[in-house]
Formats: C-alpha cells, structure tokens, sequence
C-alpha cells in the first residue's frame, strides 16, 4: 500500500481549517485524518505538525501516546476483541485465540490481502453482554468461539 | 510573607516552592528531574516530603508553600520512599559507571550512593537501547535514561527547537525525535542544551569520550571566541589540552545556553593548522627586512611578528589610499570580534582610512 | 425562550411521547427497574428517544435550568451543597464545593481581556474503567440531562465554555449528543442570554484517543489541549488554574446528570436517600458470573448482597461465589465476608476498595484471582503514562511477578517483593492511577492468600485457570458414568462404560476444561500439576496482550 497525501488533501485542509479556529486542533484533526486516510505515516504527520504550526516530534508523541492513533497501514476491517474485565472473565481470550488461528496474525497485524487486522481493545461499553467482539463500528456480544468463522465471513 | 517550618526550623518566607525556600535556608532536598534553569515537572519522585495534613507524600519542586505549614524533608518514611524510587530505577539501568562518561558528575549515582542503593530487590525486563551514535557532537545512550524529561524541556523552553519529545507511554516512553530517527534528520540544531542538563550519562559528547573524569580536569572559565554574544563557559582541561565545554548556569550573558559552535567546535585549539604567528609571504618579508625569515609549514609563507604583520598592514593601505583613493579599500569585519572590536574597525575605516566600505561575515 | 414557551413546549411533547411505543435502547441493556432499584440518572433511559429534544422537554425538561437561572449562582451551589451530591467519577468529593472553589478563582482574577471564556466546565465522559458502562447509556441515552446539568453547574461557577469529552469507543453516545447539542442552541438552551438571564454557555465536544489516564482530571485537560495527556501535581488544582489556565471544574457524567433533578425536586428530597455521607442513589454496571448482568440505579447504603442476589439473581450456573470487584483497575476484589457492608464512598474505601465509577465483576470459584490481579496490573501497565518511575516502572515490576506466578515460576521473594512494591507504590505515584493501581493485588493478597501461596509452593491453580499449574481428575464416588463428558472431549481421551465411572487418560489430556463444564454432577476436580500436553503447551503460549 503507497500513500498519497495528494488523494485527500482538499478535505484535509479544509478539515485543519475549521478545526485551527477551535484550539486544542492536535486530537481532533489526527482522528479526522486518520478516518480520511486510514492511517497516520510520517508524511501526513508531518503535513498536519507544519499546518498547524507545531513541532514534528510533538505530534508524533501524540500520535504515540494514544492507543486509537496508528502509523502503520490496517485492513479493511478491523476486528477488536474486548478484554475488558467483564470479557475477560467471561473468556474472551478463547474467542482471540481462535481469531488469531483463522486469520492466521496475531494481535495488532493484518492480514495479507489487507481484508482485516486483529486487535485487542479494552471494554467497549457492553459488558452485560460479554463476551463482545467489535468489527468496524458494529458489535457481536456473547459470542462463542465456533461462530468466530461464521462472524468473519460476513465482513467481505 | 508566609511562616512555616521546614524540620521544625520556623522560616520566613515571601513565598515560592517547598524546595526552593528550602533550598534558600540551606535545607537539601535531593531532586532528579528538578533544574534551576527549567519549568517544574514533579516527575521523578524523589524530593518527595511530608508536609502535615496531607494524606500522600509531596513532591517539593511543586508544592508552593503557604502559611503555618509543616513540612518535613527527611524521616524514615520519606528515605524509604526515595529508596524505593531508587531501587525502581536502577532495575531498568544499566550498572555501567565503570566506563560511563558521567561518574562522578551523575546525579543519579550520586543519589544511589546517598541511598545506600547497591543493588535493586526487583528483576525483569531492562531497556536495552543500543548507544546511539550516528549523530555527529551528540552521544545518546538511552539505556542510561530516567525519563526525567530535563532534554526535552531544555529543547522546548531554552532553545524553543521541540526537536525531541517523550513518545509512547509507560514502561515504553522514551525519549526521541519524530519517528524516533538520528538527531540529524531532526531540525535539532545540535545546540547541547540537552546534554548540558541531563542528570545522567544518556546524553553525552561525543568527542569527548574517554577524554577525563570531572575530577581529572580543570575547569577555567572563559568566553567564547566565535561570536560577539560572549556567551561564558568552563573549558574542561586535561594535561594541557581542552576535552570538553560545560554550560556556566550564572552566566550573566547566556544563562547556560551555547550553540553548537560554542559547545562543540572547540577542536581547533590543538589543531596542527591552526595559526599561532601571523604568516607572511615570504617575498614581501624579504622584500622589508632583506632576510629569508623563519621558514612555516606553509609554502611561500615565513612567520612574523606582530609588529612587522601589522606594519606592512598599515603600508599595504596607506599604498592603496595613496593610489587610488580611500574607496580603493573596503573593510571586512567578523562575527568572531566583539561589538566593541567591531565597532573599532567601522571607526578605523571610516576615519583613518575615510571610506563606508565596511560589511561583517555574518551579512555573506 | 421563556419559562411559557418551554411549557408549551412540554405540553405538546407530552402528548407525543405518550402516543409512542418506545423500545429504543438494545436488548439486555437497560431492563425495567427491578425491586430495589431507584431511577434519578436513568429516569429517562429507555423512555425517551434520545434524539428528540422535545421528548426530554416532556420529561420536565430544561425546567431546572430555567429555575436554577433565576436564582443566583451562590444560591445553586448552596442547594447541591445541602443536597450532599459527590462526584460519581471515583473520588466522591463534593460537587458543590468544586464549583464554589473556581467560583472563588474567577473573583480572585482579573476577567480576560481578550473575550476568552473566564472558566470552563469540563464533563468527564472518559468512562475507561473496563467492565463500566453507566456514563455511556446516560450520554446515549438521555444527552440532554448531561447538558441541563453542565449548564447549570456552568452557571453555578461561572463557566461560559463547556467542553464534554467522550472516549473514541463510544460512536452512538457522540452522535446523540452531536445531535443535541444544536437541537438545544435553537431553542436558546445553549448560547448567548439564555432563558433571559444574561447567561451565556455552549458546549464542545472532544474525543478521547484511547488512553485510561485521560480519565484523571488533570490529564484529561491536557488532551483536551492537545497534548499527551500526563497528569500534573496538584496543586495547582484546576479549580484554580485548568484548562489553557483558567478556573476549570471537571465534573462526571453522572454527576452532572444529578444536577438537574437536584434542583427540579430540592436537596431535601435528594438527601433523602442514602446513607449519611454518601447521599442520592449510585449506578452500577453489574457484570461477570451473575444471571443478570446489566445496568442497575440503587440508593447508596444498599449492600453487596442485595446487588447479587436479590437484583443480580445470583451467581451463573449455581457456582460459589467468590469476590465482587469494584472500582475498576484501582480498585478492589471483596469476598464474601463484605457481601453485608452497605455500598457508600467511605465503606468501599475501608475495605480497600472504591465506589470507582460503578463497574461491579462478580468472581465465582472458576476465577483465579492471582489471575485477576495479573490481568488488572496488564491494564494499568499499559495505560500509564510513563511519566513517574513508581508507576511506569513499577507496575511493571508487578506484572512481571504477577506473571511468574501465573505460570509456576514464582518464588517465596516474589511474594514479598510484590508486598514491598503495593505498599511503596501507593505512597510514591504521582497521580491515582499509579497510587490505585496496587489496590487489585493489595486485596487480593489480604483476602486470598491462599491462593497466591498455591501457585508459588504448589505450582497449583486451585480455580483452574492458570495454564500447565492443574488437572482435571474424574472423581469414582460422585461420577454417574453418564458419559456426557466422553462426547464432549475433542481429544477423545476419556474413557469409561456407562453408568461405571469414567476416567481421564492424564497423559494425553490437554486440560481444555470442556469435561469440566459439561459435567452435571461436579464428578471433575481440579487437582494439582500439569499434564504432560497442557505443560508442553503452556511453555509455548502466553495469554495475548492488549
Ligand atoms: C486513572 C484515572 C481515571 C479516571 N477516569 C475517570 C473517568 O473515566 N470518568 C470520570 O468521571 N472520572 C474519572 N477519574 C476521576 C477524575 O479524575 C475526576 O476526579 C472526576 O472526573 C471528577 O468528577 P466528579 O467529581 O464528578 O466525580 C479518573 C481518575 C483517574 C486517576
Ligand atoms: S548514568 Fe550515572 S548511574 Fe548510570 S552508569 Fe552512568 S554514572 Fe552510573
Ligand atoms: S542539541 Fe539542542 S536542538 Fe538538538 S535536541 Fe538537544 S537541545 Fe534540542
Ligand atoms: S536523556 Fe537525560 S535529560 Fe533526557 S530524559 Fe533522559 S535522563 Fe533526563
Ligand atoms: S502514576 Fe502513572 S499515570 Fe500517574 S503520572 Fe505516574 S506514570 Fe503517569
Ligand atoms: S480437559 Fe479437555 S482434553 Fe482433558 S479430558 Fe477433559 S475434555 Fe478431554
Ligand atoms: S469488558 Fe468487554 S465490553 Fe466491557
Ligand atoms: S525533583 Fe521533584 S519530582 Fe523530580
């Protein structure tokens, strides 16, 4: 995958404008571009820390600091697997195991074809129906570890 | 006016910070991330006191002090606590004063060997970051880090470069440029600032390794030759030569603050080209005096003396004048000359030599 | 808008929301109130759509606000103040005295000179204890109780900005309020001279990144400003220097939520319910090994008990009980001795635990504690901020032996190691989250010793969850040979006739456990040592980490 700055720079701009006006522009302009553009690499960061009149290295230690943010490529679907404590104790490390075996990555990588990356996130609010798994923006609660394939096919 | 007591002893007080109206009274604090010359951070844990009334123990690079309020800096309690943070950090450190560039002028091994702290009870993972010595002046070992952040506020608030950062978080934070590249691909200005505050040997001179203990050399202070600023600093000197440039923080002039030429262009001292007599050609030598001179390493130059350099200086000008007229001559000053030296040389151009071709190298 | 005008408002809406049939909110996540519960914050979960400003008008609606502008702001914190109202979000300080302090800050200074907002309220809707979900319901729920209530605290202290920042998990709760938001400025609820009273206030709204520490105040103002959010020493307090240095209060969702029924009903009423200290009702997301899981309303006082069994139904799959942990990553596990302490700020606390925003995990005898405290101790290590050695180092420190121990490698020092660390941690941590991060392994050392004394002398997990550390054995006196186990192992290494005992074939058993869930007749124990296969393959995995 090669990243082209060019391929959003119009929304991108706009979207450092609007936010310029509001202060404290970092957070909400790094969530926005990373939505645009899927991810944050040196280039964009680099755009971002000169449009908005900061260092390099303090964006990038922002960019570091928090766990939504990343610099590297993800697949199409990302697949989060809770493990808050109601999920954990619920067993949903038997369901990322068997994640793990069908997608063939392990936590935090993606597949090759670039069609999901597996990861690991820490409660997502639906806890009384743990255990929860989280593909893209739509959830699955109490799943099982034998309708973790059937779960997959339906993300293309 | 605030009254307080610091170990039961009543101090008066305009304000300002536990540790500095302690320090004020002569009460020591041990500190680590604390600088005179930074903004207070109340990281490192270790000026921890007891201040009455409060539940937890209290950094005192932070807290302001305030009227009647008890404050004591040394009890067991507190010397287990700054033990412990100790213990902490040395099970991520590598033991390594032996060859370590900053023994015996390391605020951390000072702390360990206040504390009694041999050895640490805890056994895990350690930082193993290899040293990084790509950059040219800088050392950074970062293995030897405490995360104290002086560097990075030394980037931020004396230089105002930002060119390092903390990133990630936790045991993972780390100290380093964005994308954690050499400094050289940085805008890092390679001022030493950062080195120049660094309570540890993370961050060290490179030209300098091996080059003598802080006890094996002699500090004389001086000014800098390269610009008119005068920016102050110690020369460190060993048998006879030049090692190393610290900053003077109560330098009137820089407060600390050197660039890179100041800190670290200081080579040339010993360097064998470096010209120590005025050199003069050597025909224009035999030409005044009717001798050969004494002969340099450089061809068709001999060695003079002052008094002859700047004679046939003055000549030389005096012959150009007299031919051409005063605009025949133009005068080049430099940023290495001090403003009054500079200004001498407007006034000898200007009126012993009558002409307004005067420029500065810092102007080319 | 006016007084009247609302109330024409309200009129009409009324009519609407009667003639609706409201089945908004997911299955399984706010059910009917039960027996013992009592709704304040969660009044309007469920009842309303909460993408309807008018529907929430219906419920009285913005009626708070329009009495609490028409009294002075001193007279409002004076009514939360009499109302005994303390902060939701963990440490129970009294909401009032928050704002009265910035209220104080703001007098104390000259007003800005450029049109800048004099001081900020921020609502903390962070919510990152994992196994807690009250705040998200509330802000998705019914968004506009969140606002109501930041005005009026806003007006209390004398905030014009608010900001409401809402962690990046929470995607339905941010469009609710993305939608609220401009619905209130229309009607003139948020903005310039609202209900006529010179009062102007509007509300942002941030996103978390993904980082547990933003939760802590101080943090949370740097992440607003765009920064890693890494706490500071206090002081200075942010009711004195917060947000781009101005008198900021932070305040929890819940707690604002609060505000507006406060002053709708009186502090009288509100004070009421609860216990002496601690007054009003609390929420709490029950979840773990109970029937019913869930979000629940209940007056401050009522006991554990009561939560598990009489609301909760009691522990899943007639197990035992074994702990309730509440307060999240700082806070604590209680066994069953505590099940009768009434549930209040102060009780929690002297047992070690914390009220914490009200996430509740009930444990039952397949829980392995030394495993819970291991895996809270993985939580807090990843989220510290890394900025003092006590905890960036230390709950490192912890984890490592916490781990050891987990797979048959701890040793007698490790105990007292750890010990060591909890007690020096707790006192040398810059912020809650490295001082709380002990309280798992302090109290699950205090009341479960046993079990950390298992795994280091015995290499034994008596719960059976610590992978190569037990077995499983068929027990002749109580097994009916019913054979439901033999079909259930995937490995096919249980043997026996029917109606005869059964028996494991030990050497080739994998200790998946899947016998031990099927059995009816609790014939499979847990025994000490590892088989030959779970060893093998406890060496090669370890348990994957966020
Ligand atoms: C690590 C940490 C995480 C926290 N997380 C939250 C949170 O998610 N929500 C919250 O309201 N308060 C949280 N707090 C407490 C806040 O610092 C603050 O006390 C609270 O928001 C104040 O609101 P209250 O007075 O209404 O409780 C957290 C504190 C710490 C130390
Ligand atoms: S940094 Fe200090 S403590 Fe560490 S090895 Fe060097 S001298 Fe020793
Ligand atoms: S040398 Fe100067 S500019 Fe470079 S990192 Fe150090 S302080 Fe910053
Ligand atoms: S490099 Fe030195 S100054 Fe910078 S954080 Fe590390 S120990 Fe502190
Ligand atoms: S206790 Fe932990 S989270 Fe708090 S400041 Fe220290 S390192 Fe950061
Ligand atoms: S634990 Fe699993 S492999 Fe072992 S006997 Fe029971 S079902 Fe079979
Ligand atoms: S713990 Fe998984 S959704 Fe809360
Ligand atoms: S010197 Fe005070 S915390 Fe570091």
């Amino acid at each position: 995958m090669s990243f082209s700055l060019a391929s959003h720079l119009q929304e991108l701009d706009d979207l450092i404008d609007r936010e310029k006006a509001r202060g404290g522009a970092l957070i909400p302009v790094l969530h926005q571009a990373q939505e645009l553009y899927g991810y944050l690499p040196r280039e964009l960061q680099d755009y971002i820390a000169d449009r908005l009149d900061l260092p390099q290295s303090t964006v990038y230690g922002v960019v570091t600091f928090y766990a939504f943010f990343t610099t590297r490529p993800r697949g199409r679907h990302r697949v989060g697997v809770c493990l808050g404590t109601a999920c954990y104790v619920r067993g949903n490390t038997k369901n990322l195991e068997r994640l793990s075996q069908e997608l063939g990555v392990c936590p935090g990588e993606s597949t090759p074809d670039w069609r999901y990356s597996l990861e690991v996130c820490r409660c997502i609010g639906l806890c009384s129906q743990a255990p929860a798994i989280m593909i893209d923006k739509s959830v699955h609660s109490k799943v099982q570890p034998d309708q973790v394939a059937e779960i997959l096919s339906q993300y293309e | 006016m605030a009254q307080l007591t610091i170990n039961g002893k009543k101090i008066q007080t305009p304000g300002g910070t536990i540790l500095a109206v302690a320090r004020e009274h002569g009460i020591r604090i041990p500190t680590l991330c604390h600088h005179p010359a930074l903004g207070p951070k109340g990281a490192c844990r270790l000026c921890l006191v007891e201040v009455k009334g409060s539940r937890v123990l209290q950094p005192a690079c932070t807290f302001p002090v305030s009227e009647g309020m008890e404050v004591q800096t040394d009890t067991p309690k507190i010397r287990t606590a700054r033990k412990f943070v100790l213990e902490l950090l040395l099970s991520d450190h590598p033991q390594d004063c032996m060859t370590c560039e900053m023994c015996g002028a390391c605020e951390l091994q000072d702390l360990m060997y206040e504390y009694g702290v041999k050895e640490t009870p805890f056994r895990g993972e350690r930082h193993a970051y290899p040293a990084d010595d790509r950059d040219p002046f800088i050392l950074r070992d970062m293995e030897k880090c405490i995360r104290c952040r002086r560097c990075i506020r030394a980037c931020d608030e004396l230089q105002s470069v930002n060119a390092i950062s903390m990133i990630n978080r936790g045991f993972r934070a780390k100290v380093a440029t964005s994308f954690d590249t050499p400094l050289q691909e940085s805008n890092c200005v390679f001022c030493g600032q950062c080195i120049s505050v660094c309570p540890t040997g993370a961050l060290t001179e490179i030209d300098s390794r091996g080059a003598g203990r802080t006890w094996q050399t002699q500090k004389v202070t001086t000014t800098c030759p390269y610009c008119g600023v005068g920016c102050n600093f110690d020369l460190h000197v060993r048998d006879g030569k030049v090692v190393k440039v610290t900053s003077r923080w109560d330098s009137p002039v820089n407060r600390g603050v050197l660039c890179v030429k100041g800190r670290f262009g200081w080579q040339f001292l010993h360097s064998p080209d470096r010209l120590t007599v005025p050199l003069m050609k050597a025909e224009l030598w035999k030409k005044r005096t009717g001798t050969d001179g004494t002969p340099s390493p450089y061809a068709g130059f001999v060695e003079a003396d002052w008094e002859a350099a700047l004679d046939a200086v003055s000549d030389g000008l005096a012959a150009a004048k007299a031919q051409a007229g005063p605009d025949a001559v133009a005068v080049l000053a430099s940023a290495k000359c001090t403003n009054e030296e500079n200004y001498l040389i407007q006034k000898l151009a200007r009126r012993e030599i009558g002409t307004n071709n005067v420029d500065h190298c810092a102007r080319l | 808008m006016t007084r009247e005008e609302l109330e024409r408002i309200r009129a009409e809406a009324k009519q609407a929301l009667e003639a609706r049939d409201m089945t908004t909110l997911p299955e399984g996540e706010l059910k009917p109130p039960r027996p013992g519960e009592v709704r304040v914050v969660l009044r309007n979960c469920g009842q309303i759509d909460p993408t309807r400003i008018e529907d929430y008008i219906a419920r009285d609606g913005y009626f708070a606000l329009a009495k609490a502008l028409g009294m002075s702001p001193e007279q409002v914190i004076d009514e939360v103040k009499r109302s005994g109202l303390r902060g939701r979000g963990g440490a129970g300080f009294p909401a009032a005295q928050k704002w009265l302090f910035a209220r104080q800050a703001v007098a104390a200074r000259p007003a800005p000179a450029d049109g800048s907002p004099p001081a900020y309220l921020i609502c903390n809707g962070d919510e990152g204890d994992p196994g807690a979900f009250m705040d998200r319901a509330v802000l998705e729920g019914d968004p506009h109780s969140v606002l109501e209530g930041m005005t009026i605290a806003a007006y209390a202290m004398g905030a014009t900005q608010g900001y409401l920042y809402v962690r990046a998990e929470y995607p339905v709760a941010v469009d609710h309020l993305q939608k609220a938001i401009p619905q209130a400025r229309k009607l003139g609820l948020l903005g310039k001279d609202i209900f006529g009273a010179g009062f102007d206030f509007d509300v942002d709204i941030r996103i978390g990144a993904g980082a547990f520490v933003c939760g802590e105040e101080t943090a949370l103002i740097d992440s607003i400003e765009g920064r890693r959010g890494e706490p500071r020493p206090r002081p200075p307090f942010p009711a004195v220097s917060g947000l781009w240095g101005k008198p900021t209060s932070v305040n929890n969702v819940e707690t604002l939520a609060n505000v507006p029924q406060i002053i709708l009903k009186g502090a009288e009423w509100f004070a009421a319910m609860g216990t002496e200290k601690s007054k009003g009702t609390k929420t709490f997301a029950i979840a773990g090994k109970v029937k019913n899981t869930g979000l629940i309303e209940v007056p401050m006082g009522i006991t554990m008990r009561e939560i598990i069994y009489d609301i909760g139904g009691g522990i899943l799959d007639k197990k035992k009980f074994k702990a309730a942990q509440t307060g999240g990553p700082l806070g604590g596990c209680l066994p069953e001795q505590y099940l009768d302490t009434p549930i209040d700020f102060e009780s929690l606390a002297a047992a070690g635990s914390l009220m914490g925003s009200g996430g509740l995990i009930v444990l039952d005898e397949n829980d392995c504690m030394v495993d819970v405290a291991r895996f809270f101790m993985d939580f807090t290590q990843d989220e510290s901020c890394g900025k003092c050695p006590p905890c960036s180092l230390g709950t490192k420190r912890l984890l490592e032996i916490l781990t050891r121990m987990t797979r048959a490698e701890g040793t007698p020092e490790d105990l007292l190691t750890l010990e060591y660390l909890t007690q020096n941690i707790a006192t040398t941590a810059l912020c809650a989250l490295g001082q709380g991060s002990v309280n798992p392994v302090v109290t699950t050392l205090r009341h479960f010793r046993d079990e950390y004394e298992a795994h280091i002398r015995d290499k034994f997990c008596p719960a059976g969850v610590c992978k190569g550390m037990f077995h499983y054995e068929i027990l002749a006196e109580c097994c009916t040979g019913c054979g439901v186990c033999r079909k259930k192992c995937p490995e096919g290494v249980i043997r026996g006739e029917k109606k005869a005992p059964h028996e494991i074939d030990q050497p080739n058993c994998i200790v998946c456990g899947d016998c031990y869930k099927a059995c009816k007749f609790a014939a499979i124990a847990i025994r000490p040592g590892p088989t030959e296969k779970s060893r093998r393959a406890a060496h090669k995995t370890e348990t994957p980490q966020g």
